[in-house]
């Protein structure tokens, strides 16, 4: 289900936006614009939707409009046309009260550079949206507190924003938005003031809570592997108009142009392609009712040397190797459990297959790719994973890369 | 040859103000007579020696001991240079001519860091006022307030406002834009935006222009002696104007004492309001 539907937004920054919006829908171009009417335009039919309890990430490079978009969901940007429906009520045109209503109890905002207020303390600051709306003083110390707990800022909570660290005052950042209690996160480039290490662990954490508060959080970010960890769907901007909105999978797999190809291809795939998308159909058998001539029969068909063996659930028992089910049908012998080997690695559709590359340089056999009731759906073989990797590395290679992005990499990678 | 004759000008103006608002002007002269008033009989009530201390007191709670010991020597000092009466005049002439500019000055700093056009109309006035020697201000005060302390205050005042407003101007306007949004996103109006984030985030400025309009007004209430508003700047014109060196350097070693005094503290005062200690 939707919780904020965007259609047809436009923003033109300028003083003569009615002409200007009229030649942008006449698709006219953005320079020609600017030379003609001096505006600029900052979004340009952007359409989306944003569902009930997903991470939805607006990615773009600076100059995108991605935060322009962010801002024009709270209104702290007028659109110039379009609509945000929030409920089944249009954003757009709210007047000054109802916005104030909005603010107040449906969206909170994380910001950048964090945006505290220096003369007040943590649980003064985490309190502000509380205090402004009315809630009785204790009451909002409360929900405060509550909140500086869940952001793991317990015991700093009389402290004043200078006195703590960057990553520290984002945490009281977030406490704030989350004491609102309102149902919507609005995060406007919330970790990329920080330094990578603490970025990650706020990222970490962000997903933790998210587990558990299950909020509908629009996170804007100009890193794609950012948005690649946090996003259910992300949403790709360039020059103020959507070029893509998918998974992460769909966009690093199927990227719809050049320019969202161009970004993707520098990400770490290994972290975001999953055993489910390179995996196969394999050749099987199932017991109790095949034997090995079926066995034979099926491999010699495909060109293969080992066939999966399952039982009546379609629960994997093992392999069989071509070598021991022909003597065993030489031997006239009808039962193939005598040579199943139960020695196979296993793993899941979910599973990115970077951390599957340890098992694949190991076993001799495909690893085999079960679903939550342990019946095979498919398998993966080390040459697909090679082929996956080998083209990250040449990537690598090509791009050289910085010891902080190293770290990061292989911090995130331990997790 | 052209002859433009400015003064000539202003002379016609101050002259139709003169005769034609003369209740307002007595108006006002009440006003600043009981308020100055009332400060100099507070000052004057206790002992000397009774508040030599408290202003000691006061210097090391706000500004520390260095302050306190500074501000019990110094102002005994005052007092045994037998100067002490002339020394809370001129405490009260600052005290209500910084007290009346900072009234206006500040809310007319909000506005204006509120508003671009008044911002445009203000600045250049701004400008005027500090440029315009001290002196000329006593003329117009003179004309409407004829000589006394009145005037004195008047003149003070305009001439020490300049910073409070320029200062507020600066502060609000300095509040980073982040703060700002951070306020509105949570749905602060515009009256929780300027309490509650604007005038706090921009008080050590805001404390920094007070600090400047107390030391404007101090040097501004020496001269305003030159029309009989007495205080400390009296000895000082006594010194010029009868050749009594001695009388001239005790009053102008009891101003400098003041002038310190009075800085240490609104300094102190400035800093405590910051949030980094």
């Amino acid at each position: 289900m939707e919780a904020i539907k965007v259609r047809n937004l436009y923003k033109i920054f300028g003083t003569k936006t009615k002409q200007a919006l009229k030649q942008v829908q006449q698709g006219m171009g953005k320079e020609e614009i600017l030379k003609k009417t001096g505006c600029t335009v900052g979004v340009n039919d952007v359409s989306f939707e944003v569902m009930r309890g997903e991470i939805f990430v607006l990615m773009g490079l600076s100059g995108s409009g991605k935060s322009t978009v962010l801002r024009c969901l709270n209104r702290l940007i007028m659109p110039t046309s379009g609509s945000i429906e929030l409920d089944g009520t249009d954003i757009v045109k709210m007047n000054q009260e109802e916005l104030l209503k909005m603010r107040r109890s449906k969206m909170s905002m994380v910001f950048q550079h964090f945006g505290l207020f220096p003369h007040r303390t943590t649980v003064q600051n985490v309190e502000y949206g509380l205090e402004i709306s009315g809630v009785e003083k204790g009451e909002r110390n409360e929900k405060a507190l509550k909140a500086i707990e869940q952001v793991g800022l317990k015991g700093y909570e009389n402290q004043r924003p200078n006195e703590l660290s960057g990553g520290m005052q984002q945490r009281v950042g977030l406490a704030r938005a989350l004491a609102n209690d309102s149902e919507i996160l609005l995060m406007d480039e919330a970790f990329s003031a920080l330094d990578p290490l603490i970025r990650s662990n706020l990222q970490d954490e962000l997903l933790e809570l998210q587990s558990e508060l299950k909020k509908t959080i629009v996170f804007i970010t100009h890193d794609l592997d950012e948005a690649l960890k946090l996003g259910d769907r992300i949403g790709i901007l360039k020059d103020g108009k959507v070029v893509q909105i998918g998974t992460p999978e769909e966009i690093l797999t199927h990227p719809a142009d050049d320019y969202v190809r161009a970004f993707v291809q520098n990400v770490d795939r290994t972290k975001i392609i999953t055993a489910g998308t390179l995996m196969r159909k394999p050749p099987t058998v199932q017991l109790p009712k095949d034997g090995p001539k079926v066995a034979n029969r099926k491999m010699e068909k495909i060109g293969v040397s080992t066939i999966y063996v399952l039982d009546e659930q379609r629960k994997l028992v093992g392999v069989a190797r071509i070598d021991d089910t022909v003597k065993l049908e030489e031997n006239k012998s009808k039962d193939l459990r005598s040579v199943v080997i139960n020695d196979v690695e296993t793993t899941t559709r979910e599973t990115p297959i970077k951390y599957l590359l340890g098992k694949a340089l190991e076993t001799r056999y495909p690893i085999a790719v079960l679903d939550e009731k342990e019946r095979l759906i498919g398998i993966v073989d080390r040459a697909s994973i090679m082929a996956e990797l080998s083209s990250d590395l040449e990537n690598e290679q090509e791009e050289g890369q910085s010891v902080g992005e190293k770290v990061e990499a292989e911090e995130a990678g331990s997790e | 040859m052209i002859h433009i004759d400015i003064g000539k000008f202003f002379e016609i103006i101050i002259n139709w103000l003169n005769t034609n608002i003369e209740p307002f002007f007595n108006l006002i002269t009440t006003v600043i007579n009981a308020v100055l008033n009332a400060f100099y009989q507070v000052l004057i009530w206790p002992h000397p020696f009774i508040m030599i201390v408290l202003l000691a007191a006061l210097a090391w709670y706000v500004a520390g001991r260095g302050v306190a010991i500074f501000a019990l020597i110094g102002q005994f000092l005052i007092y045994s240079m037998g100067l002490w009466d002339k020394n809370m005049e001129t405490l009260a002439l600052v005290i209500t001519s910084v007290a009346i500019a900072l009234l206006i000055g500040i809310p007319l700093g909000i506005w204006s860091s509120k508003n671009d056009h008044v911002e445009r109309i203000v600045r250049p006035t701004l400008d005027f006022m500090q440029t315009m020697p001290a002196f000329v201000y006593l003329i117009p005060a003179v004309l409407f307030f004829s000589l006394g302390k009145v005037p004195g205050v008047i003149s003070t005042l305009i001439f020490s406002m300049p910073p409070a407003v320029r200062f507020t101007n600066l502060g609000i306007r300095q509040v980073p834009k982040d703060m700002r949004e951070a306020a509105l996103a949570f749905g602060s109006n515009p009256k929780q935006m300027l309490y509650k984030v604007e005038l706090p985030v921009a008080l050590p400025t805001i404390m920094a222009g007070v600090n400047q309009t107390i030391m404007l007004a101090l040097s501004m209430v020496v001269i305003a002696a030159l029309i009989g508003a007495g205080g400390l700047g009296e000895p000082v014109l006594k010194g010029i104007t009868q050749l009594k060196i001695d009388l001239g350097f005790n009053g102008g070693i009891a101003i400098v004492i003041l002038a310190i005094y009075l800085d240490r503290i609104t300094q102190a005062l400035g800093t405590n309001t910051q949030p980094s200690r």
